[in-house]
Parts: structure tokens; sequence; C-alpha cells
């Protein structure tokens, strides 16, 4: 018999038990461990490659406005207050009040507490508003908080959810528990979209990037998120690329789509394009739209905006003609 | 034995603090070396790290600002005969090397000549302090090479502001060796920033950008590209320095209106006690 590749090997002979695998530890455990292993130095020089990729001109105009539809525009600092996030959620509608050509961004992100004073602003527009909930940033929090917090948040106006899994129970290899806590958090989102943070700067290898983005997929996300923003190591291209491989494959298994957001460390345009770049190469144009890729970002939007005034002028803009937030 | 093949230097643009080649890949033949042929990337990679350099150096104290000026002269004393070597005459270096310890002096006395109390009707004290505007641009004049790159770069830097200092595309060789004297004398990475290349692809390029706050048009001989930097420069009312008279001599006494140009004044008022 021809050998298939591992990874298609995988999926198919997965597909018909997948959704069992949620009932047992140790089909979860066998499953997740018998994916198979990223080559780390390969990731690493796709990645790389990818982001040597030239984009000009008409190409990068697109890939701008791409890029600003996109961005879910957050704040999650202790310190914010319903003024500044009412600030940050008008400029989401109207990221640049000088040009009405430049499209709305993807969504605002802001801890439970703020939510309310975003869904005033954004009622009746087609930016999203998401929240981050389940004792964000840690995850360490009974399940009920946990799920308290999700439901308190969408019941407040929120219709996408950013939780944590919970990465102390996952490195232990508590597969079932993690599992658990996705599924009960999908279930207490109601109708919001359900992203889940893997937080990859925690989970030490490339490997247990991958185990996780299918756990996440498995249990129900319908995103799969790379960090919180909350720890050194944030996104970084070669986790993406491989959390990227992962939605490909489990759509090829299932035949559900799942997004990916990047988030944290994303700061200028270049960079951003070099995620499209590895979205189209990776998953294909499927997967270059608002509902399947998002960067979880703040000054990226700056940036992207002056980029986009460069173009549109010909003269290079600088941070004094944009807000701050 | 072989005979010993020399080690010959490429002289590299000076953005924040390191010399990259330029971006573009270009370079052109000076004195039989290669020097970077900058590209308006470059110049918008050295207003970056002008800007982000503005905080540090303006908040430094004007004594610590001295203090790295004076050092400056220390290095560029060191390297006169490599100054002479590529071309300036003796004189001019010790010019130049003056004229910078004569800048650095003024750096804690700016304050105390241009700032002051104000007399006012009430009962308030009243200050003004001057302040650095920013980042500047500044085309250096064409000769003397050395002299003139110090006399424009060191009045801008001496109060607080970055620049970036397109150099005179006929003589650069002892521009980016200043530019070495910089990187070696506690001076912060991006405080200066040195392109090298042709004037009319830069220039217009910082005129135009609006992160820059000056432009010092001291070197800009074509009276037409003068006229056009200028109104580019308008766009967002950028402060702006005249081109000197073709016949301007370097070697007199500066005075202090290159410094005052780029300085704003801030004023306080403070209500008096009892």
């Amino acid at each position: 018999m021809r050998r298939l590749p591992a990874m298609t090997a995988t999926a198919t002979s997965a597909r018909s038990d997948l959704s069992e695998l949620g009932r047992s530890e140790t089909a979860l455990r066998t499953f997740l461990h018998g994916l198979p292993g990223v080559d780390q130095v390969g990731a690493e020089q796709r990645a790389a490659q990818l982001g040597t990729r030239s984009i000009k001109t008409t190409a990068k105009a697109q890939a701008i406005d791409l890029a600003i539809r996109m961005v879910d525009l957050t704040t999650l600092e202790g310190a914010d207050t319903p003024g500044k996030v009412r600030a940050l959620a008008a400029k989401a509608l109207r990221p640049d009040p000088a040009d009405p050509s430049c499209p709305h961004v993807g969504a605002v992100c802001v801890y439970p507490a703020m939510v309310p004073y975003v869904a005033e602003v954004l009622r009746g527009s087609a930016v999203h508003l998401a929240s981050v909930a389940t004792a964000f940033p840690s995850g360490q929090a009974p399940l009920e908080v946990k799920l308290a917090d999700t439901r308190a948040a969408v019941a407040a106006g929120a219709d996408e959810i950013d939780m944590v899994i919970n990465r102390g129970a996952f490195l232990a290899g508590r597969y079932q528990e993690v599992y658990d806590e996705i599924v009960a958090t999908k279930e207490a989102c109601g109708d919001a979209h359900l992203k889940v943070i893997l937080e990859t700067g925690e989970l030490a290898t490339y490997d247990n990037v991958r185990r996780a983005s299918w756990l996440a997929m498995l249990a129900g996300g319908d995103f799969i998120k790379t960090s919180t923003g909350k720890v050194p190591v944030a996104a970084t291209p070669p986790v993406t690329l491989v959390m990227l491989e992962a939605v490909r494959d489990f759509r090829a298994a299932t035949g559900r789509q799942v997004g990916v957001k990047p988030a944290g460390g994303i700061r200028t345009t270049k960079d951003a394009i070099k995620y499209l770049v590895m979205v189209n190469e990776t998953v294909g144009p499927d997967w270059l739209d608002p509902d399947w890729f998002r960067f979880g970002a703040s000054s990226l939007l700056n940036d992207l905006l002056m980029q986009r005034t460069k173009l549109t002028t010909g003269v290079y803009a600088g941070p004094d003609y944009f807000t701050l937030d | 034995m072989s005979e010993r093949v020399a080690v010959r230097k490429t002289y590299k643009l000076y953005i924040g603090g390191k010399f990259p080649r330029s971006e573009s890949g270009r370079s052109y033949l000076v004195q039989d070396a290669n020097v970077s042929l900058a590209s308006r990337k470059d110049a918008r990679d050295a207003v970056v790290a002008a800007r982000a350099a503005v905080k540090g150096w303006a908040g430094a104290t004007a004594y610590n600002r001295g203090q790295i000026l004076y050092r400056v002269a220390e290095m560029l004393e060191g390297r006169r005969e490599q100054f002479v070597a590529l071309g300036a005459t003796a004189d001019e270096v010790d010019a130049a090397i003056d004229r910078w310890v004569w800048y650095a002096g003024w750096s804690d006395k700016l304050a105390q000549v241009y700032g002051g109390a104000n007399p006012v009707a009430g009962p308030y004290f009243n200050l003004s302090a001057p302040e650095p505007t920013g980042v500047v641009a500044v085309v250096a004049p064409e000769r003397p090479a050395l002299l003139g790159l110090v006399s424009v770069i060191a009045p801008a830097i001496v109060s607080g502001n970055t620049v970036v200092v397109a150099a005179s595309p006929a003589e650069p060789l002892a521009a980016i060796t200043l530019a070495e004297v910089l990187a070696t004398s506690d001076l912060p990475g991006g405080v200066v920033n040195v392109l090298t290349g042709r004037i009319g692809e830069t220039a217009p390029t910082l005129a135009a950008h609006m992160d820059v706050n000056a432009v010092d048009l001291t070197g800009v001989a074509d009276a037409e590209l003068a006229a056009e930097l200028e109104v580019k420069a308008a766009e967002n009312l950028k402060r702006v320095l005249r081109p000197a008279p073709a016949d301007h001599d370097w070697f007199a006494d500066p005075g202090v209106t290159r410094m005052t140009a780029l300085l704003e004044t801030k004023t306080v008022w403070h209500p008096k006690g009892v």
C-alpha cells in the first residue's frame, strides 16, 4: 500500500471517531500524542522564508485594508476606564476620521467589565465586540467562576468570547479537564463565538502548540488564538504557522473551518503583511477574511493607518496625527 | 609568504547608532571607496530612529548632554590625522573640533540666556524655558565637508534635538568618519543619523515627512530644489532654515542663531505664595 503523508493518515483515520475523543482521557491522550511531531527547524525556516516576500503598491494597499478589517482593537489594562474604551470603540468604527474610505476594524476586545460601555458605541454597527473571559489572563480560577465570567460578558453584549485554556492542566497532561472546560465555556457562550487562547508562550514546544490547537478545535472552539499578550513571548510566525496547519488539517478531517488569531507583539504593517502571506500560502484564501483570521493588537492599527496614509498621499505620516488609543 | 592584502572599508550609513548598508543595496564610488547611496526608505528609517531618540536625549540633563558633546570633541581630536588623510585641511579639522567644544559649552547655558523670569502684572511667577523642537532634518553644506557638517549638527543637538543629516554627496567620507566618532562617544544611538547619497533623493522625503519638526536647508545649492523643499515642509508647518549663501564663510564666528532657531519657548505661569 502507498504510504500517505503522516498528517493525512492521522486525519483520515481520525475522521470517524473524532467526536468520540472527548469521552475519555485515554482516547484524547492517544490521539493528541499520535499527532505527528512538528519539525522545529523546518517550521522556523518556512515561517522565515514566507516573511521575505515583497508586497508593494496595489497589493500592499489591499493587504493594509484587509489587515485593518482583521484587527481586534484591544485594550486589556487594569487602568481601562469607560471613557478610554468608548474612545477606542469610536476609533474602531472610523479608524481614520480624515478618510471615509478607510474600513472599520474587525472587533473591539476588552475586559468583561468594560463590555457595556463599548456595546453602547458599537450598537448597530458591523464591528464585533469581543470580551476576554474565564479569569483572563491566568485562567487560574474555579470553573464556576470562569463560566459566570463568560455568561456575564455575553449578557452585557459581547458576541465574541476570548477564553484562556488551563495551561497548568494542559502541561500536566490533564487533557480531559482542559477539554471539558472549553466545552463548558462554549456552552456558556450561547450564540457568541468562542476564541480559545492557547498562550503558546507558556506551552514550551511546537508539539504542544499543535496538540493544544487540536484539543481546542475538538472541544468546539470557533477560533484558536496564540496569546494573551501578558507573557513575554507572544505571537511568533512559526507558532502561527503550526496553528494554521492545524486548522487546515482539522477542516480536511472534519469539514469544519476554524479561525486563527495571532495576538501580541504584532506592531508593524510589515509584520501584519508577513502573516497575511503566511495565511495565503498555508491555508489559502478561504482564511483571508476577518471572519477567519484576526490580529489581536492595539498599536498595530496606527502603523497600518500611517502606511495607508503614505500610500494615498505619497508622504510619510507621523504618529502625531493619529490617536494614541 | 604572500603579500598582505589591505582590508578596505565600505562607508555605510549611520542610522539609530548602527552602520547599515542602504536598504536599496546601492552604493557609489568616492575617492576609490564604496559609499552607500541612501534611498527614501533609509530616510524614513532614519526619521524613525531619530524620533525614538528624542525622549532620552531631550530628557537628559543639559550637563549630561554637554559632557557627551565634549567627549565627541575629544574623540575628534584623536582622529585629526584620519580626517586630514581624507582631504580636510588641518585648519578645517582644528576649526571643527573648536566649534564642537564651543557648542558643547552652550548646552547648560542656553536656558539661562534664552529663558528666564518674565515680569507680569499679577501675583504670578512667569517663567520661560527653551525646549528642543524635536526631529530636525538637515542638508549639510557641500564644502567644507567636515566643518560644515559639524556646524549644522552641533547647534541642533546641543539643545536636545535629534537630527537626520544628508551629508555632502561629493565628500561623504568625512561625514561617515564623523559618525564613527559619534558612535564611540556615548552619544545615544539615533540622536544623529547620517545619510549619504543624492540630496535630490533623500531631502524631499525628509521635507515632506510628517514626523519631522524642522528642516535645515543649509546645503541645498539648487534654488529650485530649495523652493520645492520649502513647499513640502509647509504641509505640517515645519520650521525651515533657508539655504546658506554660496559665499558663506564657515570659519567665521557662527553666532547663536543656529541654536536658537531650533528651540521652542515654553512659558509657565505659577501662582505666587504669600
